[in-house]
Formats: C-alpha cells, structure tokens, sequence
C-alpha cells in the first residue's frame, strides 16, 4: 500500500516532466533567436534606405525638371549655362555597353557553361571551374586599365578601317565588360544545366542520341529558364558596371551617338564622374546623381525579379 | 497456327523497331559522316570558347604584371603617395586605408551577414511573408549595381541620419552593406547543406533549437560560411565605385584615421595615379594593380579551396 502511494505521486510527476513544453521558459535563447531576426531584418532597412535615398531628392529634381525632358530630352548637359536634362544620351551609352558585353559574354559564357556541364572530363572541370571563379574576382578596376591600355591598341590594329581618336572607346569598354561577366553566365547556365535530370540525358542516349544532339536539344532547352536568367543577370551586371566604364569609355562626352569608337557617358559613369569632382549640396546637378541612381536602381532591380523568378522555375521544376 | 503467329509478332516488331529507329533518327539519330562532323565541330567551338575565357581573363593578371614589373619593389608599401615624383611614389596610405576599411567590414559583416542567414535558415518559419519578403529582398540586394550603394553611403551615411563625414568608418560601412548580401546567400547554401537528420539527432538528445543550431549546424557549415566572408572581403577590397562617392578619392600624404580625416584605398589611388597623363603613373598603377590582383586571387583562391576542400558529403 505504501509503495501503491509512492508510485502514484512519482508518476505525476514523471508525467508533468516528460510534457512536451520547454522546462523554463529560456529568455536567454529568445533573446539569441531575437537578434538574429534583426539581422535580418537590416536587410530590409538597407533597401528602404536606398529607395529613400534614391527617390527624395529625385523627387525635389522632378519639381524643377519635368520628367517628359528627362526621359525624352537629347542633351544631357546638366553643367551648362542654360542646363539640359534629357538622360537618353547617357541611356544609350549604357545600353550599348551591355550590347557589346553580352556580344562578347553570351557566346563565350554558354560555350564554357555547355562544355564544363556536358563534355569535359570530371578531373578537367575541377580544375578548370575554380579557376574561373577566382577569375571572376579581379576587381574591375583592374580590368579597366586592362580595357584602356591593351584592348584599346589592340583594337586599333585589328580594326585598322574605323576612325578610332582619343584614348576612350564606348566599344572597347563594352568589350572589357563582356569579359567579366563570362564567368557569371558561364556558372549561372552551368548550374541550370547541371539541374537537368540525368535521367533526360540517358533516355535521349537510349533513343541512339549523340552528345552533341543531347546537349543541343535535350539539355539546353530544359535548362533554357537558368540559361535565360544568366543572360539577364548578366545584362543587369552590366548596366551597374561602373569602374571599367568610368577608365576606359570615359566620364565625358554625354553626346547622343552609337559610335563605339568613341567615348560615350553612361549613367555609371555620370554619377562616378560627378562624385570624384565637388559636389555643392542642395544645387540641381546634385540632384542629378540621385534621378539617374534611382534610374539605374528601377532598371536593375527589374531585371533582377526576372532572373530570380526563372531560376525559381527551374529550381522547382528539377529539384 | 502458332507459327503464323509468331510470324505476325516477329513482323509487327520489326514493323515498330524500324518505325522508332526512323522517329529517332528523325529526331535525335546520329546518322552518317554529317552528323559527325556536326558534332566535332560542335566539341572544337565549345574548346574555343573556354579556352578564349581562360586566355583572356589570365591576360588581364597577365598584363599588369608586365607593365607594373618596372616599379614592383618595396618603395610600393613604404612610400606615400605624389603627384610630383611617380618614380619613388607608393600606396602606404591607401594601403592603410585598405587595411582599414576591410577591418571595417569584418566587425559589421560577419556577425550581421552570418547571423540574418542563421536565422533565415534555421528558425524563419518560411510561411510568413515577412520572412519571404526578407528572402526576396537579399536577392534583389545582391543584384544592386555597386555605385548605388555609394549614392546610399553619401545620403545616409556619409551625410544624414549617421553623419560621418568623408572617413574611412563611411567607406567600410558603405561596402559592409554592399557585401552582406553575398555573405547570407553563401551562408545559407552552407547551412542548406547540413542534413535535417543532424539537428533530428540533436533534437532527440534533448539540445534546444539554439543549441543544436551553435553546437552541431553551424561547425558543420564553417567552411562555406568562412567561404562565403573571404569571397565578400575580397571584393570589398578590390571595390573602388562605391568608394568614389563616399569621399576615398583625396591625395592622403598622411596615414588616414578610422574616424576622421581623409582616406584612399588601394584601387582608388590605382585609379587616380591611372587618370594622370605621364606615363610613369601608369607603370605606378600598374604595379599597385599587381599587388591588388595578387592579394584577391590569394583570397578568393583560399575561399575556393577551403570550401572545396572541406566540402562534406553526408
């Protein structure tokens, strides 16, 4: 009876211990998972602050500038006497910046994703991919004396023909640019590549394929929504590029051309150019780096919510 | 009887094997010389097309290192900078400044980056749209071209809410906020990678969620994560756009202070001596390029082989 009376206490209490609910309560591990989500939560006031940054002084610019001028106006001349404020010149040096950089980075950066994800040797592959990943650390500066001493000679001799003058060339620049996003489209298209079932490149073999049509029109086209995404990423890289552009297209010359042998001003290099002078707070040209940085913000940022949604399909498509 | 039909399936096999042979060939089939000289030409452009991306992106490193030869001694690192006397001028100031704006972000970005991953990756209930929000949000982030956070740098922290002035303290906080971004993303795909059933055994042995998350995950995911700092710091350290807004654009004679003062960094000043019209700062810039470019592909290739090296498969 007694040992009766002793087990049903004991058991109680062995039944409220084994409850699913935490012994104490744990501040202190609150606390540690409480500093974690502000962490994280920085990330969001980043963003905020960049669009505060971006669209309140571009807000006082589009008081004294209509924004009819701005988008449709051919003179960007905002240091002039009577200023001008129309940003398709600087647009179109951009815009032929990423031309020449995909001319150069698609070809070269399929080809090296298509090769390292379906013919090369596994022992070749993992040499050859951390060689471009180390590769497509050097810093761009780098790579814009690169552009404007030895790219932009050797442009010369090969093009001997083109009326080439003055050391900038919006061309040459464009070039430069196309080759450090090579290794971005190359690992991109890779990794979409490398997603594609193994089961699709056995069924296509099974059915008498060779590699090159397995490749081509088995692996390629399933792994077109990655391959797409680094294309576009690409061009968002290159549209922010600001180093090689600034040193070998130059930061002046904000004429409406499509002459690549020319320098021609992107909007890049507008706003590094303008800041490496003195900048007067307060005054329109001022303003001015904020209305074009909140250009180039809208223009990447769209092109970046596209490229993750396509790597989001093809993600949940095979994995 | 029998035999006729077995005759009849033999014929409808043959029938059906001819008619899939023919779709396939039609479809896939290599077939005849064509095709194979199709698929070698095909094999020599891809050779072509990695091998130009190896060339041409070796001759950049290349290059520099022929043109900067001439003036790669020690006068590099002890001496300041000039705009008289390219032949003796140096990088020690912007070397300095380098060293302290990295410094910089080391404080700001491990613990911020590596712990908004943690929490993005062991404890946010993905069902809630804020923690989606925050997800989608680092993506984006980590696509802003760099010059856009200088424009942030120089509203927000160089000028307004944070006040600094143009320092170097601006400067390191500006790329901190650049690189976070690649720091999280990295980071996560290292925790990603840790199998469920580590913290499961965790669990069961009665750890709580920070414990099991300090004591087993994240050992388990530091080289990615260590990864993921290094390639960060490498390109905070070779990050000049951002900088050109935030004030490291000055002549500094003088070794710079964390807080206040002038300051330059090692790309920046490789700039400035590059925009000089005498050809002795070329060779100048082109040898600070070579110490640049060395001390990036020492790091990146640090991060690469100690995440290849460590890499777990569980």
């Amino acid at each position: 009876m007694s040992t009766r009376g002793l087990a049903v206490p004991s058991g109680d209490v062995v039944l409220s211990r084994t409850s699913l609910e935490a012994a104490s309560p744990r501040y202190g591990e609150k606390l540690i998972i409480l500093s974690l989500a502000l962490c994280a939560a920085v990330s969001i006031t980043v963003t905020t602050a960049i669009v505060i940054a971006l669209f309140v002084p571009t807000f006082h610019f589009f008081q004294e500038v209509s924004l009819i001028e701005f988008i449709s106006g051919t003179l960007w001349a905002p240091r002039f006497a009577t200023p001008s404020f129309g940003v398709l010149p600087i647009v179109v040096g951009t815009m032929m910046i990423v031309f020449f950089g995909l001319l150069v980075g698609i070809p070269i950066g399929l080809t090296s994703a298509i090769y390292l994800s379906e013919y090369a040797p596994t022992r070749l592959r993992q040499v050859v991919k951390p060689i471009l990943e180390v590769l497509a650390g050097v810093p761009t500066v780098a790579v814009g004396l690169f552009a404007i001493w030895f790219l932009r000679p050797l442009a010369e001799q090969v093009f001997p023909f083109l009326p080439w003058r003055g050391p900038f060339s919006i061309g040459v620049a464009g070039v430069a640019v196309g080759l450090i996003i090579v290794p971005l489209v190359a690992s991109v298209s890779e990794d979409a590549m490398r997603a594609v079932p193994g089961g699709l490149r056995e069924g296509a073999y099974a059915l008498g394929a060779d590699r090159f049509k397995v490749a081509t029109k088995v692996v390629f086209p399933a792994a077109l929504s990655g391959v797409v995404a680094s294309i576009v990423l690409a061009a968002s890289r290159a549209v922010g590029e600001t180093m090689i552009v600034l040193i070998a297209a130059g930061a002046g010359n904000p004429m409406l051309s499509f002459d690549p042998t020319k320098g021609v001003q992107t909007m890049t290099a507008y706003i590094g150019g303008v800041a490496t002078g003195d900048i007067p707070q307060g005054t329109l040209e001022y303003d001015t780096i904020f209305a074009v940085g909140a250009l180039l913000f809208l223009m990447t940022l769209a092109m970046n919510m596209v490229a993750i949604s396509l790597v989001r399909r093809y993600r949940e498509m095979y994995e | 009887m029998t035999v006729d039909l077995r005759s009849s399936m033999h014929e409808r096999t043959r029938l059906a094997t001819a008619g899939a042979r023919a779709i396939t060939r039609e479809v896939a089939g290599s077939s005849g010389n064509a095709d194979r000289i199709q698929s070698g030409m095909f094999h020599a452009v891809l050779l072509l097309g990695i091998s130009t991306a190896m060339v041409a992106l070796a001759s950049i490193i290349l290059f520099s290192i022929i043109d900067g030869a001439p003036r790669l001694d020690m006068r590099l690192f002890t001496n300041g900078p000039s705009t008289l006397r390219p032949e003796t001028a140096g990088f020690r100031t912007s070397i300095i400044g380098s060293i302290y704006v990295v410094g910089g972000v080391i404080a700001v970005v491990v613990p911020l980056g590596v712990g908004a991953a943690i929490y993005l990756e062991e404890f946010a209930d993905p069902t809630k749209w804020w923690n989606r929000l925050i997800e989608l949000n680092v993506q984006n982030l980590a696509g802003v071209p760099s010059i856009v956070f200088g424009i942030l740098g120089l509203a927000f922290i160089v000028r307004g809410p944070l006040s600094l002035g143009f320092v170097a303290a601006a400067g390191s906080l500006t790329l901190a906020l650049l690189v976070m971004p690649t720091v999280i993303l990295t980071a996560r795909e290292a925790l990603r990678a840790v199998p469920p059933s580590i913290r499961e055994g965790s669990f069961a042995l009665g750890a709580t969620r920070w414990q099991t998350t300090s004591k087993q995950v994240l050992p388990s995911a530091m080289p990615g994560v260590l990864t993921g700092i290094i390639l960060a710091l490498a390109r905070a350290f070779g990050e000049a756009a951002p900088l050109l807004l935030v004030g490291a654009v000055t002549f500094v004679t003088f070794n710079p202070n964390f807080f206040e003062g002038g300051y330059s960094t090692l790309p920046v000043q490789i700039f400035n001596y590059a925009k000089r019209p005498q050809a002795e700062f070329h060779t100048l810039a082109s040898a600070g390029v070579i110490v640049m470019v060395g001390l990036v592909v020492a790091m990146n290739s640090f991060a690469i082989w100690l995440r290849n090296r460590y890499e777990q498969t569980w």
